[in-house]
């Protein structure tokens, strides 16, 4: 970009009705750090950057914070924050105030907190001598206050595995002020977590279209008892987080040769794996080693985050439209979900994938034993006719059984999160149980995460977030205080809508760059 | 062990209506009412190789062999149903004899996933030995035996049938379609002793699951035929579980076509009723 474009950009920003104050901001500042050139790669890598074979989700030239942090929160309650002037918390009422403060000075790479903790089980111990009704109007005012202080869909909360008063006492508030601020996941055990709690979970799930449901067994298996979902599906290691997320376009790849399926799986697909790698690693070292994040944030200097937890996402996207490409060279009629075939193929490009982020080392990830982690990425609202990261192809979906069966298998390499979304029978809301007997079975097949959407429900999830149908309906005559609409009727037509008025909340991590 | 085959019309692997929590369910073929507001009327008559549908299938998938049933070619049928519309005797040439062993396989397969079996159909007490074969292959098998075994009936079997029953069936779901016996045969061209005397017995042995009250408009919606219903029901177990549910005019025959869907306010009122006496498990679908 020549100094005259950089000026007629930094001006139409500057001068962009439909933005308030803080989303110019963010995107002057996107703006002056693309200013900067890109970290060095080799020619290769960057024209499968310019390409889109290999893409790094718009995180900027010059990452100055990690992607995503999870902040150890319960460390922090403990030993209070000299940077913040907070001592340790005492009671329910000055817990929540640390926290709300806390939040406000987490970073990410929207500039908004991508990790709200288990909050259950951070606010439990301050709970003692606090009655019913002051736990729920407190709980309920804290909430309102997160909905409207972080406006943002991907601000993601985390409940469970054990039963406890906190935990139902904010599935009761969702219920009732239906937010679309924080997102929420349930962590599931076959121990822990009772057939009533799930039976809690779903009716909220009913009002809400949330929680995710999260296999907590996998996760302690694969992470340690320590770890946090953020965002859109993103498990790390609590006290950790992930550099950057690199994502790898599986259908580009497939397009990008004409030979056979063993000969994609045995030179292409490594080929642009370590390209995808070779820009991770580039992005890594310029955070760390020239933008020194972790030797100047107060998060990481009092401990509340620490880099030897830390990892970076191993993105991949599009393996329908590849394995449909790849079977079709082949001249075979299998197709992605089809229980043949194809799926067979899909489980060889993935355990290869596996296989190849397990040996290739990755600077400042001791968090996953210095290596990445494989991560099935949900997509952004530029993504034409590709599909989100291992999903079947929406309206290609097989019934619930067969849907399960072909996607587990995937679910065991993706230890940093895979999103699955299930259409369900709305029969189930006159019989929740249902509903938590394909949890349960979900998970003993193997499924890490995934959530459902009920068919006639309020909400409607379209790639892994929320938002509200009636506000896409809504959203076409008038403002719109949440980003997350935005970005959904973005997805729905495909073409960035024209807005009239500034909204309150946006999607940066979904619709990265301004001025579309 | 009788290992008789069900004729079975078709199975259903998540079901979230017929009975608690997800269920396998499967539908039998063939039923002993004729009920004028049936669903599903392709499922009353067994097939007479009759050879109707046979020369109406655009696929040619269908022909008549050896056996007793039309004969389906599984590739080349696309579910049109154009069989089911011309068969003159209600029936359908879908329906097989399914083995018990076939059927526990595919239980197999879903089992972390439910939380048991029903039985539907057709009427499911029309086939007890097959019914008897499948919930004892269940209850013996020590990865099948926590899942609950149903029974969803018409309720006209004889005691003879429940009684072979008991100790592998953990309950059954059982319609009354009315409790006066003339409003029963108008509804149903049977009478309904046979249905009251199961209720009846199926709560004295703690396996009657619900009591399905089908409101059909101009038949039993009346608040008299409800508050008759509540007081006999109540006799017997004021604590049984109640599902109230409207007629809705989908999938029914033409003979039904003067029939309108119920009124979910006349479906609370009657539901009004049985709260008034002391039922509290009470659903309205």
């Amino acid at each position: 970009m020549n100094q005259e474009e950089f000026v007629d950009q930094v001006r139409s920003v500057i001068t962009d009705e439909i933005l308030t104050f803080h989303q110019r901001r963010h995107y002057l500042a996107s703006l002056a750090e693309n200013a900067l050139p890109y970290p060095p790669v080799g020619d290769a890598c960057a024209e499968a950057l310019n390409k889109g074979i290999i893409s790094d989700l718009f995180e900027g030239h010059a990452p100055y914070r990690p992607r995503y942090l999870l902040p150890d929160y319960e460390r922090a309650l403990t030993n209070g924050s000299g940077h913040l002037e907070l001592d340790p918390p005492t009671d329910l009422d000055e817990a929540l105030n640390f926290l709300l403060i806390l939040y406000t000075q987490v970073p990410s790479i929207t500039g908004y907190p991508v990790y709200l903790g288990d909050i259950d089980s951070l606010l439990l111990p301050y709970t003692g001598s606090v009655s019913d009704t002051d736990l729920r109007s407190k709980i309920r005012l804290f909430w309102i206050a997160l909905d409207r202080i972080l406006p943002d869909g991907f601000v993601h909360a985390n409940l469970g595995p054990t039963d406890n008063r906190v935990l139902r006492t904010i599935l009761d508030v969702e219920r009732e002020l239906k937010q679309t601020v924080p997102n929420l996941s349930l962590k599931v055990d076959p121990e822990l977590t009772p057939d009533d709690l799930l039976r809690d979970a779903v009716t909220t799930v009913f009002a809400t279209a949330k929680p995710h449901f999260v296999n907590h067994e996998m996760m302690v298996g694969d992470l340690g008892t320590s770890y946090g979902v953020a965002s859109c599906y993103n498990s790390m290691k609590q006290g950790g987080g992930s550099h950057t997320l690199v994502r790898l376009n599986l259908k580009e790849v497939a397009l990008a040769q004409s030979g056979s399926i063993e000969s994609f799986l045995a030179d292409t697909l490594p080929h642009y794996a370590e390209l995808n790698a070779e820009l991770m690693e580039a992005r890594i070292r310029f955070l760390v080693e020239e933008a020194k994040f972790f030797d100047h944030d107060f998060l990481a200097v009092e401990g509340i985050i620490n880099l030897d937890r830390f990892s970076a996402m191993y993105g991949v996207y599009g393996l329908a439209e590849a394995v449909n490409i790849l079977m079709e060279h082949e001249g075979s009629d299998s197709r992605y979900g089809d229980g043949g075939e194809a799926d067979e193929l899909s489980y060889r490009i993935i355990e290869r994938l596996r296989a190849f982020v397990d040996e290739r080392e990755m600077p400042y990830c001791q968090g996953a034993g210095g290596r990445a982690f494989l991560h099935s990425q949900s997509g952004i609202d530029s993504d034409l006719d590709v599909t989100a990261g291992t999903r079947i192809p929406i309206g290609g979906e097989p019934e619930t059984f067969e849907h399960i069966a072909t996607v587990a298998p995937h679910h065991r390499h993706f230890d940093s999160g895979v999103s699955d979304i299930f259409k369900i029978d709305d029969t189930v809301q006159n019989n929740p149980e249902a509903m938590v007997d394909i949890i349960r079975g979900a998970f003993i097949s193997g499924m890490r995460d995934f959530t459902f959407n009920i068919d006639d429900n309020e909400f409607v999830r379209i790639t892994g977030y929320l938002v509200r149908k009636s506000d896409l309906e809504r959203f076409s005559e008038g403002p719109e205080r949440h980003g997350s609409t935005v970005f959904a009727a973005g997805s729905v037509a495909n073409s960035h809508v024209t807005q009239r008025r500034p909204k309150r909340v946006l999607i940066h991590e979904h619709s990265p760059r301004p001025g579309q | 062990m009788n290992t008789a085959p069900g004729l079975v019309n078709s199975t259903i692997r998540f079901s979230a209506v017929d009975g608690p929590g997800n269920r396998f369910v499967v539908f039998t073929q063939g039923c002993n009412f004729n009920c004028i507001t049936c669903h599903n009327p392709y499922t009353i008559m067994e097939c007479t190789s009759c050879g109707v549908c046979v020369r109406s299938c655009p696929e040619a998938a269908l022909t008549i062999q050896a056996g007793p049933l039309v004969v389906v070619d599984g590739v080349a049928c696309t579910r049109c149903d154009i069989c089911i519309d011309v068969c003159p005797e209600d029936s359908t040439p879908l329906a097989r004899y399914v083995e018990v062993k076939a059927l526990v396989a595919e239980i197999r397969a879903v089992a972390p996933f439910i939380s048991g079996v029903t039985v539907s159909g057709g009427e499911a007490t029309q086939q007890p030995g097959f019914v008897r074969s499948l919930f004892l292959a269940i209850k013996s098998d020590s990865t099948l035996s926590h899942l609950t075994t149903l029974v969803d009936s018409n309720g006209s079997a004889p005691l003879g049938v429940w009684e072979g029953l008991m100790d592998v069936m953990d309950g059954a779901m059982i319609d009354l379609k009315a409790l006066d016996p003339d409003v029963h045969v108008r509804l149903t061209a049977r009478g309904n002793a046979d249905v009251l005397r199961s209720i009846d017995y199926l709560a004295q042995h703690d396996k009657l699951t619900e009591v399905r009250l089908l409101i059909v408009p101009g038949y039993n919606d009346g608040l008299d035929a409800a508050e008759h219903a509540a007081v006999w029901l109540r006799d017997i177990d004021p604590d049984m579980r109640i599902k109230i549910i409207g007629y809705r005019a989908h999938g029914v025959r033409v003979e039904a076509s003067h029939i309108r869907d119920a009124d979910p306010v006349e479906l609370d009122e009657i539901a009004g009723v049985f709260a008034d006496h002391g039922f509290r498990d009470l659903t309205v679908v």
